[in-house]
């Protein structure tokens, strides 16, 4: 893993390619069979979603973030890629909201259970970002590395085309660079994307990192990329990773957060919280999901699915005689001290990978970083 | 194997009917419905009479009145399972707005003789009246909630309406927050899940029409309200419409006025 900043880009590598070929690679990935997947504008957002043609990036377009607040504003030039991350994460796509595990018929005095298939889908995942791609690893070890595995979740990331992005903005609520995930992509891709859009350039510069992505770069109109242009590319990741909109030095922040379990800010944090579950459901990495049964008014057909849940909900911690975790106060730390402390014990990792979503889409803008920068403080006293 | 199918009763008190119109709006469910149960009782659809014992009584509307203040404990003494529905049975519906108020001045001004209205002075949930079994939510509910409260009680198991707040529909759906990214007051936050998300998913802030979620931080909301520009007295309003007199929304709604 390179360092925050600087460059991994290996010269010899290192391909460019001018705006005009990002079509040609859309084609040619939906040639091999992927349904892509990538950023587009929709109720003022920019959201991930299908998309047909380059068309439909959000061409000029950037975001201005803080607490609780997100806005589209119009950039200076025509830059596709020229955001921070949205409302969505991928996990929409690989571990979506809803799905469904077995259904069930009878017949007559049987009952015919039939498992649903996993997903052949091929998804291409257009702009993804260092700390997304660092989100899918981590779902990768939760979901998949254990003994117990999601099937769905396997079968679906097993297929997917990586085309990622270097952040050529932080957002206001971005910090990946204290959470050593980004802005520059070093998880696994398939195609790495810098785009370079000034003094009346507009290209990419592209390095590929499978097979795979070495023989779709090497069907688009090409040529190495010279060293001032890896410099470029070098340079406009190490002015993202200096412009973070916030910082949570990861240092010892397991070891804060368990000594401080009963420390005032949870109740502090609490008269702010609205128990709404709007983090969770916009974190990457959160996982969880809740099972949930279904039958027909006849009593024939029969389902299982499962569903995203959110450890801000009173069923979550549902078990004989009431909710564990009934306090607003409990429900916060658990799922802080899970993310940032207990997810090391858990995966061997933070669970956070510092994409700020959950500070943006809190409806009252509730901080993470704030929380901890808190509790760090009183100790300090 | 003839089996006797199980008695539906559906029952009005204070309300528009708008709740039990959405087991006739069900189309595609409704004949399954029909075939599943015997609807025993059911004004709005059927011509038959009270009589007997009820497997399943759907309640709707609210107590208002002295009458059916009576007659709700006759109907939970005919059912076996009670399930009320929609705003009125659960919270008192947008009547209980008579409850911040008082109810003779009214009548006074709308009524030529006000002293052939014989009524209560608050409008409140069949729960304050009687034991209830499992409450709906919505102004109006939705039906594909209904027809899953009646297939759960024909399965025998528990309905899934989870009492989560609405933004997790949202979110489930893939919607943009309007408040976060519009800057459009929205109650989702504090509201139960349950009509999809509806308002939101067209680009409208939630109305709070399902009443309370499970755990509602009014306040905290309120404060991100007053952020966005919503005054005091429209404050009082937004809490205190289909759902006034839940006592979340209410006490909610106090803190912006009489």
């Amino acid at each position: 893993m390179s360092g925050i900043g600087t460059s991994s880009a290996r010269p010899d590598r290192s391909a460019i390619f001018p705006i005009e070929a990002l079509g040609t690679l859309f084609d040619a990935l939906r040639g091999r069979g992927y349904r892509l997947i990538g950023p587009t504008l929709r109720d003022g957002a920019i959201v991930y979603d299908d998309i047909a043609s380059v068309d439909e990036l959000p061409r000029g377009w950037s975001d201005e973030q803080s607490g609780g607040r997100y806005r589209l504003i119009r950039r200076g030039d025509d830059a596709v890629f020229g955001y921070a991350v949205g409302p969505h994460s991928w996990k929409r796509f690989l571990h979506p909201p809803r799905q469904r595990l077995w259904r069930a018929k009878r017949h007559g005095g049987e009952v015919q259970v039939t498992a649903e298939a996993v997903p052949e889908e091929r998804l291409a995942l257009i702009g993804i970002r260092a700390c997304d791609l660092k989100a899918i690893a981590i779902q990768d070890r939760v979901l998949t590395g254990g003994s117990y595995l999601d099937p769905y979740y396997k079968a679906r990331r097993e297929r997917i085309f990586v085309v990622a992005v270097n952040c050529s903005v932080a957002g206001g609520t971005c910090f990946c660079a204290s959470m050593q995930s980004g802005p520059k992509v070093t998880e696994t891709f398939d195609l790495a994307l810098t785009e370079l859009c000034d003094d009346g350039m507009h290209a990419f510069v592209a390095e590929a990192a499978t097979d795979e992505g070495r023989v779709v770069l090497a069907g688009l109109p090409h040529r190495p990329a010279t060293g001032d242009e890896v410099d470029a590319a070098a340079a406009v990741v190490a002015r993202t990773a200096a412009s973070m909109g916030r910082e949570m030095p990861s240092e010892g922040v397991r070891e804060l957060l368990l000594r401080n379990l009963e420390h005032p800010r949870w109740d502090e944090v609490a008269a702010r919280c609205l128990t709404c579950g709007n983090c969770t459901m916009v974190c990457p990495t959160c996982f969880c999901t809740t099972v949930e049964d279904a039958s027909d008014v006849t009593g024939v057909e029969s389902s299982r699915s499962q569903r995203w849940d959110s450890c801000f909900t009173m069923d979550f911690s549902y078990i004989h005689g009431g909710s564990v975790r009934a306090s607003p106060q409990s429900r916060y730390r658990q799922w802080m001290t899970h993310k940032l402390a207990t997810w090391f014990d858990q995966f061997g990792s933070s669970g956070c990978v510092g994409c700020g979503r959950c500070i943006t889409w809190c409806p009252v803008g509730i901080d993470i970083t704030e929380e901890v920068a808190a509790i760090r403080a009183s100790e300090a006293h | 194997m003839a089996t006797k199918k199980p008695r539906l009763g559906v029952w009005k008190f204070a309300s528009c009917d708008g709740c039990q119109l959405s087991l006739l709006d069900c189309e595609d469910e409704l004949l399954a419905v029909a075939g599943a149960v015997d609807i025993a009782y059911f004004p709005e659809a059927t011509r038959s009479t009270v009589s007997g014992r009820y497997d399943l009584s759907l309640v709707e509307g609210s107590i208002a009145t002295p009458h059916d203040a009576a007659r709700i404990h006759e109907v939970r003494r005919r059912s076996r399972t009670l399930v009320t529905i929609g705003a009125c049975a659960t919270a008192g519906g947008i009547q209980a707005l008579r409850n911040f108020a008082d109810v003779r001045e009214y009548a006074a001004i709308v009524y030529a003789r006000p002293d052939y209205i014989a009524t209560l002075a608050t409008s409140t949930a069949i729960a304050e009246h009687v034991r209830v079994d499992f409450e709906l939510r919505g102004c109006p509910i939705s039906k594909h909630q209904l027809v899953e409260v009646i297939s759960a009680f024909l399965a025998g198991r528990r309905p899934v309406t989870p009492p989560h707040s609405t933004c997790v529909e949202c979110k489930l759906k893939g919607n943009v927050c309007v408040m976060v990214a519009h800057g459009t007051p929205c109650l989702g936050p504090a509201t139960h899940a349950g009509c999809g998300a509806l308002c939101p998913s067209y680009n409208r802030g939630c109305y709070g029409c399902y009443g309370p979620m499970e755990s509602p931080n009014t306040p905290a909301l309120t404060k991100q309200l007053e952020a966005l520009g919503v005054d005091q007295s429209t404050l009082r309003r937004v809490w205190r419409s289909f759902n006034a007199n839940a006592p979340a929304f209410r006490r909610e709604s106090e803190r912006h006025g009489p």
